[in-house]
Protein backbone atom coordinates (compact mmCIF):
# COMPACT_ATOMS: atom_id res chain seq x y z
CA UNK A 1 0.00 0.00 0.00
CA UNK A 2 1.53 2.79 -0.97
CA UNK A 3 -0.79 5.25 0.27
CA UNK A 4 1.24 5.63 3.32
CA UNK A 5 3.60 7.34 1.87
CA UNK A 6 1.36 10.30 0.53
CA UNK A 7 -0.42 10.19 4.12
CA UNK A 8 2.61 10.45 6.34
CA UNK A 9 3.68 13.41 3.65
CA UNK A 10 0.62 15.06 4.04
CA UNK A 11 0.50 14.47 7.72
CA UNK A 12 4.20 15.82 8.13
CA UNK A 13 2.90 19.03 5.85
CA UNK A 14 -0.01 19.76 8.67
CA UNK A 15 2.72 19.36 11.15
CA UNK A 16 5.27 22.41 9.32
CA UNK A 17 1.98 24.11 8.89
CA UNK A 18 1.41 24.13 12.73
CA UNK A 19 4.65 25.08 13.45
CA UNK A 20 4.30 28.10 10.97
CA UNK A 21 1.05 28.93 12.76
CA UNK A 22 2.55 28.94 15.99
CA UNK A 23 5.25 31.48 15.86
CA UNK A 24 4.27 33.49 12.61
CA UNK A 25 5.44 37.07 14.01
CA UNK A 26 2.40 38.18 12.27
CA UNK A 27 -1.66 37.66 12.13
CA UNK A 28 -1.43 37.20 8.48
CA UNK A 29 1.30 34.49 8.24
CA UNK A 30 -0.95 32.34 11.08
CA UNK A 31 -4.00 33.06 8.53
CA UNK A 32 -2.03 31.55 5.45
CA UNK A 33 -1.09 28.49 7.62
CA UNK A 34 -4.55 27.66 8.68
CA UNK A 35 -5.33 28.24 5.13
CA UNK A 36 -2.54 25.48 4.41
CA UNK A 37 -3.86 23.38 6.91
CA UNK A 38 -7.03 23.21 5.37
CA UNK A 39 -5.92 22.67 2.28
CA UNK A 40 -3.91 19.54 3.80
CA UNK A 41 -6.91 18.61 5.41
CA UNK A 42 -8.90 18.09 2.65
CA UNK A 43 -6.22 16.10 0.75
CA UNK A 44 -5.86 14.25 3.65
CA UNK A 45 -9.52 13.08 3.58
CA UNK A 46 -9.41 12.26 -0.25
CA UNK A 47 -6.75 10.18 0.21
CA UNK A 48 -7.77 8.46 3.58
CA UNK A 49 -11.07 7.70 1.89
CA UNK A 50 -9.39 5.52 -0.70
CA UNK A 51 -7.24 4.07 1.73
CA UNK A 52 -10.18 2.43 3.81
CA UNK A 53 -11.92 1.75 0.70
CA UNK A 54 -14.96 3.83 1.46
CA UNK A 55 -15.16 6.48 -1.09
CA UNK A 56 -18.25 8.39 0.54
CA UNK A 57 -15.02 10.44 2.23
CA UNK A 58 -15.33 12.38 -0.78
CA UNK A 59 -18.04 14.28 -0.10
CA UNK A 60 -16.72 15.35 3.04
CA UNK A 61 -13.53 16.71 1.99
CA UNK A 62 -15.87 18.56 -0.97
CA UNK A 63 -17.56 19.92 2.19
CA UNK A 64 -14.58 21.08 4.15
CA UNK A 65 -13.05 22.79 0.67
CA UNK A 66 -15.57 24.72 0.85
CA UNK A 67 -15.68 25.90 4.16
CA UNK A 68 -12.04 26.34 4.55
CA UNK A 69 -12.40 28.91 1.43
CA UNK A 70 -15.28 30.53 3.16
CA UNK A 71 -13.46 31.14 6.66
CA UNK A 72 -10.65 32.56 5.41
CA UNK A 73 -12.06 35.03 3.41
CA UNK A 74 -14.15 35.92 6.80
CA UNK A 75 -11.29 36.21 8.77
CA UNK A 76 -9.12 37.93 6.28
CA UNK A 77 -12.53 40.35 5.70
CA UNK A 78 -12.01 41.10 9.01
CA UNK A 79 -8.59 41.68 9.85
CA UNK A 80 -8.97 44.32 6.56
CA UNK A 81 -11.44 46.23 8.28
CA UNK A 82 -9.65 46.41 11.18
CA UNK A 83 -6.83 47.61 9.93
CA UNK A 84 -8.66 50.16 7.92
CA UNK A 85 -10.10 51.52 11.06
CA UNK A 86 -6.88 51.99 12.39
CA UNK A 87 -5.56 54.10 9.38
CA UNK A 88 -8.13 56.10 9.54
CA UNK A 89 -7.29 56.38 13.67
CA UNK A 90 -3.75 57.77 12.87
CA UNK A 91 -5.12 60.18 10.05
CA UNK A 92 -7.77 61.73 12.42
CA UNK A 93 -4.38 61.65 14.79
CA UNK A 94 -2.34 63.89 12.52
CA UNK B 1 -3.88 -1.89 -19.21
CA UNK B 2 -4.76 -1.75 -15.84
CA UNK B 3 -1.63 -2.36 -14.46
CA UNK B 4 0.02 1.10 -16.45
CA UNK B 5 -2.84 2.94 -15.09
CA UNK B 6 -2.13 1.99 -11.34
CA UNK B 7 1.84 2.83 -12.53
CA UNK B 8 0.79 6.28 -13.83
CA UNK B 9 -1.65 6.86 -10.66
CA UNK B 10 1.52 5.42 -8.20
CA UNK B 11 3.63 8.04 -10.02
CA UNK B 12 1.56 10.87 -10.06
CA UNK B 13 0.60 10.41 -6.25
CA UNK B 14 4.55 10.13 -5.28
CA UNK B 15 4.70 13.74 -6.70
CA UNK B 16 2.14 15.13 -5.56
CA UNK B 17 3.08 14.03 -1.67
CA UNK B 18 6.71 15.12 -2.44
CA UNK B 19 5.86 18.99 -3.84
CA UNK B 20 3.60 18.96 -0.57
CA UNK B 21 6.60 18.25 1.71
CA UNK B 22 8.69 20.71 -0.60
CA UNK B 23 6.25 23.51 -0.08
CA UNK B 24 5.86 22.71 3.69
CA UNK B 25 9.32 22.91 4.27
CA UNK B 26 9.47 26.52 2.08
CA UNK B 27 6.43 27.85 4.57
CA UNK B 28 8.51 27.14 7.38
CA UNK B 29 11.62 28.35 6.31
CA UNK B 30 11.50 31.30 4.19
CA UNK B 31 12.18 34.59 5.72
CA UNK B 32 9.31 36.97 4.74
CA UNK B 33 5.51 36.73 4.43
CA UNK B 34 5.24 36.91 0.93
CA UNK B 35 7.98 34.61 0.13
CA UNK B 36 5.90 32.15 2.69
CA UNK B 37 2.91 32.44 0.50
CA UNK B 38 4.69 31.98 -2.44
CA UNK B 39 5.85 28.26 -0.79
CA UNK B 40 2.71 27.62 -0.05
CA UNK B 41 1.17 28.45 -3.23
CA UNK B 42 2.94 25.48 -4.06
CA UNK B 43 1.61 23.01 -2.50
CA UNK B 44 -1.85 24.27 -3.16
CA UNK B 45 -2.08 24.19 -6.80
CA UNK B 46 0.62 21.46 -7.76
CA UNK B 47 0.40 19.23 -4.72
CA UNK B 48 -2.99 19.35 -4.83
CA UNK B 49 -3.31 18.55 -8.42
CA UNK B 50 -0.80 16.15 -8.39
CA UNK B 51 -2.89 13.81 -5.78
CA UNK B 52 -6.15 14.44 -7.08
CA UNK B 53 -5.49 13.60 -10.17
CA UNK B 54 -3.96 10.26 -8.89
CA UNK B 55 -7.01 9.66 -7.14
CA UNK B 56 -9.03 10.26 -9.99
CA UNK B 57 -7.26 7.61 -12.00
CA UNK B 58 -7.35 5.03 -9.13
CA UNK B 59 -11.44 5.84 -9.21
CA UNK B 60 -11.60 4.86 -12.35
CA UNK B 61 -15.64 5.67 -14.79
CA UNK B 62 -17.77 6.44 -11.75
CA UNK B 63 -19.28 9.08 -9.71
CA UNK B 64 -16.25 9.40 -7.26
CA UNK B 65 -13.82 10.62 -10.18
CA UNK B 66 -16.62 13.64 -10.90
CA UNK B 67 -16.26 14.20 -6.94
CA UNK B 68 -12.55 14.39 -7.21
CA UNK B 69 -12.62 16.44 -10.28
CA UNK B 70 -15.17 18.84 -8.32
CA UNK B 71 -12.63 19.33 -5.40
CA UNK B 72 -9.84 19.59 -8.00
CA UNK B 73 -11.76 22.66 -9.79
CA UNK B 74 -13.02 24.61 -6.64
CA UNK B 75 -9.40 24.40 -5.30
CA UNK B 76 -8.01 25.77 -8.86
CA UNK B 77 -9.84 29.00 -8.48
CA UNK B 78 -10.29 29.41 -4.46
CA UNK B 79 -6.60 28.79 -4.38
CA UNK B 80 -5.69 32.05 -5.83
CA UNK B 81 -8.67 34.03 -4.89
CA UNK B 82 -7.34 33.10 -0.74
CA UNK B 83 -3.89 34.11 -1.89
CA UNK B 84 -5.01 37.31 -3.01
CA UNK B 85 -6.99 38.39 -0.32
CA UNK B 86 -4.61 37.59 2.02
CA UNK B 87 -1.75 39.81 0.31
CA UNK B 88 -4.27 42.85 -0.14
CA UNK B 89 -4.77 42.35 3.45
CA UNK B 90 -1.22 42.58 4.41
CA UNK B 91 -0.18 45.29 2.64
CA UNK B 92 -2.69 47.57 3.61
CA UNK B 93 -1.92 46.49 6.84
CA UNK B 94 1.51 47.67 6.50
CA UNK B 95 3.41 44.70 6.06
CA UNK B 96 6.41 45.38 3.61
CA UNK B 97 7.51 43.12 1.57
CA UNK B 98 11.20 43.42 2.01
CA UNK B 99 12.58 44.25 -0.99
CA UNK B 100 15.08 46.86 -0.19
CA UNK B 101 16.38 45.08 3.04
CA UNK B 102 20.18 43.85 2.71
CA UNK B 103 21.25 40.06 1.62
CA UNK B 104 22.20 39.01 5.05
CA UNK B 105 19.57 39.37 7.13
CA UNK B 106 18.73 37.56 10.21
CA UNK B 107 16.58 34.33 9.52
CA UNK B 108 13.27 34.42 11.56
CA UNK B 109 13.38 30.53 11.89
Amino acid sequence: MLYYAVIVAILATMALALARALLGPSVYDRVLAVNMLGTKTVLLLAVAAFFIGRPDFLDLALTYALINFIGTLAVLEFFRVRAQRRLAEEEKGD
Amino acid sequence: MAMAVDVISWMLLTAGGFFVLVGGIGALRMPDLYTRMHAASVTDSLGAMLVLSGLVLQAGFSLDAVKLAAILIFMLFTSPTSANALASAALLAGINPGLAKPWRQEPRS
